[in-house]
């Protein structure tokens, strides 16, 4: 048994015990009460339960937390601060970009990785960043729509 | 006396659906629940409107037994038809009754009175009173007269307009779901689910499960149905996961590969029934043209696989569940596990979008199973994205056979439409049976129904919902074949029956058109005598400039059109596809007349979230079976659209807001389907008529041709 793993959620240091192998979203919902991370599928093949790792969009449903020691997971929640929205988030509210909403976070993750490289990305590109995400409900344009206005509202700042 | 709405005459107290108890504040009470489509913002609206408050003072009570109006099932598209119209009626009242009080309190004339934002006004002046300070004066524990006049139409400030979705901002932030409730000491369960109907469990390695799951379990079992539970998530994901390819399985009905294929379907058990109607007139007998169309199982494919926690303590059973219908749930639970309904609360709690009888229902009696083996724990059991696939109810298989005699002038003067399909709704309560999976595997389960029915025509049809075109046509023929002995569990996918009905009658008309040398639109025009038919037709063909775009090479478009259950939202689609070796799908315009839209961007997000899921379906999905079981129990062996292949979309509605609301979220499915397919056939120069329209179909109609 190890002394656990140290890595970074959300900026906050944290300390994780127990078993290595078990899957950093469930570490994530059940030890840390970050729910906004959503089970999909758990085999890396919906997008419901992206996170950045290290800043790059990754999938935390079959990723052990043994290969997380030391780095720096972000989550939706991490996206802004309690109680407001970034940006991104606005965004997808003004395009009212969601129906069941199920995927939406996974998503956001993504979109804020690829605006960060990229603050105006073209409806390709946006496409592209987001081939990963399943989204059942057929709210992709909307969805491509907000991240493309986002892109424009980060751009716009001084 | 107004004939009051199914709703209300079944929950006729108006202090049901609307009461002031907290300051400020107005509960607004409905049977019908949030499944992702913005209802509940929509119905918000219409109580808003009506009583003259800000939508923000609702509190919203949804789909939970012991408070909520008893209203069916969210489904059919009939929740803003249906309860839409009762909360109207009810929040008319209510607010009549008010200003009645005030009436006659200040001894003025009702029409002296004013509401804004639920304080009251004379002559324009607040009066210092509003609901709240006069809500324990008017008595709202009686039934609903139904004779309090809503306000007309062109007096709307909120119904009409885009409120935003009431619960997004929730779910761009983090926690929104019932996936998301479990309370820190919970019991983590999941299930292991039989392979096929009615399979037995044979063999089962207890010690092996135990020891891939890494960390205590308990083994909860009953006859074929098992449960593993534990504290710790991780272990029962695992042991289920080991369980899933160690248990043995015998006996029971296994699917053979061919299920879902046209062939299968048309040599499966069959119960028929004839309906004709109107007389063959004109010289019938010049030309029959005949075709044949079929779409495979389909699967509802939710992001989140299903998911409900249950408590059992003191002899009452509490469910939290993304159900569609909480009142039948209760009801059948309580069946199945010999327990008294009333000792049985059932509430909802949002899932993940719901396309239909997932295994919302399922979950909550796996995890009422367990509670009551449990008692005092809160259990939350999580599905399996294998189980999904493999498990949950399906949208049925179906051919349809279309054959038209024309007359002289190239138009349908006899006309038979012949369906083949398993059911399409077996929801808890249907055919008099629980429909619940787990208890099916009990020892002592439930008694199977004593007869397998589908929807009936006059309810919207099953297999049968829009078997009959809206044209203009003499002569009417239906023959049902419903087959209700398949070895696949079948009820409701968005649509039902009108999917396939649509893509059938609106690929056919292009091959009528085809023969008669017309352009299918002018075509379809001939034969519609409903204006409001003709005016979402002629929309969508001047939105896509229809008859001004000539097709070039390996690029055309194609038309589709319906009014969902011929009583619901009228929709005409056009399409524009590539096809090289497979069809890559460009543009879709789409005309819709909703009647009164209550919420237009949520209708819009509605009709053009259809035509995307229809284009999935259209172009990629078929449930697969290998072994006997489902083959297709991973987003990779059933792949759907991805981002990279949806097309840019327009919408027009059609301004009718003085005709009642039209059910729409149902209603752009079947016109995308035949519009695409319409589309490809005009691009190939060749009909392709099973669906779906996957690349390996196009190579072999393209290696075909050669």
């Amino acid at each position: 048994m190890s002394n656990g793993y140290d890595l970074i959620v959300n900026g906050n240091s944290v300390h994780v015990q127990g078993d290595g192998t078990k899957p950093l979203l469930s570490v994530l919902r059940n030890e840390l009460g970050l729910r906004g991370s959503r089970f999909g599928c758990g085999t890396e093949q919906c997008g419901a339960c992206m996170v950045l790792i290290d800043g790059e969009p990754s999938f935390s449903c079959a990723r052990a937390i043994e290969s997380l020691a030391g780095k720096s997971v972000t989550t939706v929640e991490g996206l802004s601060p309690v109680g407001s929205l970034s940006p991104l988030q606005q965004a997808f509210l003004d395009e009212q970009a969601g129906q069941c909403g199920y995927c939406l976070s996974g998503i956001l993750i993504s979109a804020a990785a690829l605006l960060a490289r990229n603050p105006t990305p073209s409806r390709g590109e946006i496409a592209a960043a987001l081939d990963r995400h399943l989204c059942r409900c057929g709210v992709h344009n909307r969805i491509m729509r907000a991240v493309a206005r986002a892109g424009a509202l980060i751009g716009a700042r001084p | 006396m107004t004939t009051l709405p199914k709703s209300l005459l079944d929950n006729p107290l108006l202090g049901t659906w609307i009461s002031f108890e907290e300051a400020g504040r107005v509960r607004l009470a409905t049977g019908k629940v949030e499944i992702g489509q913005g209802v509940l913002t929509a119905l918000a609206q219409i109580a808003a409107e009506e009583l003259d408050i800000s939508p923000a003072r609702l509190r919203i009570v949804s789909g939970e037994t012991p408070t909520s109006p008893r209203e069916g099932f969210t489904s059919g598209s009939n929740s803003i038809a249906i309860s839409g119209s009762s909360i109207r009626l009810v929040c008319a009242e209510v607010r009549a009754l008010f200003l009645r009080y005030v009436a006659d309190r200040l001894a003025c004339p009702i029409g002296a009175l004013a509401i804004e934002d639920g304080r009251f006004l004379r002559a324009g002046r607040h009066i210092g009173q509003d609901y709240w300070s006069i809500a324990a004066e008017v008595d709202l524990a009686r039934p609903a007269a139904g004779d309090a006049a809503p306000k007309p139409p062109s007096n709307y400030r909120i119904v009409g307009q885009s409120l935003s979705r009431l619960d997004l901002a929730d779910k761009v932030t983090g926690a929104a779901f019932i996936h998301d409730l479990a309370p820190d000491d919970v019991l983590h369960a999941r299930m292991l689910r039989r392979p096929w109907p009615g399979a037995r469990l044979a063999d089962f390695d207890e010690a092996a499960v135990r020891r891939a799951a890494g960390a205590p379990i308990d083994i909860v079992r009953d006859g074929d149905l098992v449960a593993f539970t534990s504290d710790d998530e991780v272990a029962v994901m695992r042991a289920a996961q080991s369980a899933r390819g160690l248990a043995v399985w015998t006996g029971g009905a296994r699917p053979p590969s061919a299920a879902g294929e046209p062939n299968w379907i048309r040599a499966q058990r069959a119960r028929d029934r004839i309906v004709e109607t109107g007389a063959v007139v004109g010289a019938a007998g010049n030309r029959v043209v005949e075709a044949s169309f079929s779409r495979p199982f389909l699967t509802y494919g939710s992001i989140g696989p299903s998911c409900a926690l249950a408590e059992y303590r003191d002899g009452a059973l509490t469910v939290w569940t993304h159900s569609q219908g909480v009142f039948e749930l209760r009801k059948w639970l309580a069946h199945a596990l010999h327990i008294d309904p009333a000792q049985v609360t059932v509430l909802h709690r949002q899932g993940a979008g719901c396309y239909g009888h997932n295994s919302a229902d399922d979950a909550a009696f796996d995890a009422a199973f367990v509670a009551m083996r449990t008692p005092n724990r809160t259990v939350r059991v999580q599905w399996t994205r294998e189980d999904e696939f493999s498990a949950a109810p399906m949208g049925s298989a179906m051919v349809v056979g279309l054959r038209a005699v024309l007359d002289a002038n190239s138009r349908p003067a006899d006309w038979t439409i012949e369906i083949w399909s398993p059911v399409h709704a077996q929801r808890p309560g249907m055919n008099g049976s629980a429909n619940l999976l787990g208890a099916e595997a009990l020892t002592d389960a439930p008694s199977p129904p004593a007869e397998i029915n589908d929807v009936a025509d006059d309810a919207g049809g099953g297999a049968t919902r829009n078997a009959q075109a809206l044209y203009d046509l003499p002569r009417h023929k239906l023959v049902h074949h419903l087959l209700p002995h398949v070895p696949v569990r079948t009820s409701s996918l968005r649509g039902l029956g009108a999917f396939a009905n649509v893509f059938a009658i609106e690929s056919f008309m292009d091959e009528l058109a085809e023969t008669a040398g017309e352009d299918p639109v002018a075509y379809r025009l001939s034969l519609m005598s409903d204006p409001r038919g003709r005016q979402v037709i002629e929309t969508a063909a001047e939105m896509a400039d229809w008859f001004g775009t000539t097709a070039h090479d390996g690029r055309a478009r194609g038309f589709g059109f319906a009014r969902y259950k011929n009583r619901a939202a009228y929709a005409a689609v056009v399409a524009e596809v590539e096809v090289d070796e497979q069809v890559r799908l460009r543009r879709v315009w789409a005309a819709v007349d909703a009647g009164l839209v209550i919420n237009p961007d949520g209708a819009a997000n509605q009709i053009e979230g259809g035509i995307i899921q229809a284009a999935s379906w259209t172009l990629k999905e078929g449930v697969r079976f290998a072994d006997g079981r489902v083959a297709s129990d991973s987003w990779e062996s059933y792949p759907i659209l991805h981002f990279s292949e949806v097309p840019e979309i327009d919408i027009r509605f059609i301004e009718a807001r003085h005709q009642p609301t039209l059910g729409l979220g149902e209603a752009s499915l079947g016109p995308t389907a035949a519009a695409i397919g319409n589309a490809v056939a005009r691009t190939l120069g060749r009909r392709i008529r099973a669906l779906p329209l996957t690349r390996e179909r196009i190579m072999a109609t393209l290696l075909a041709e050669n």
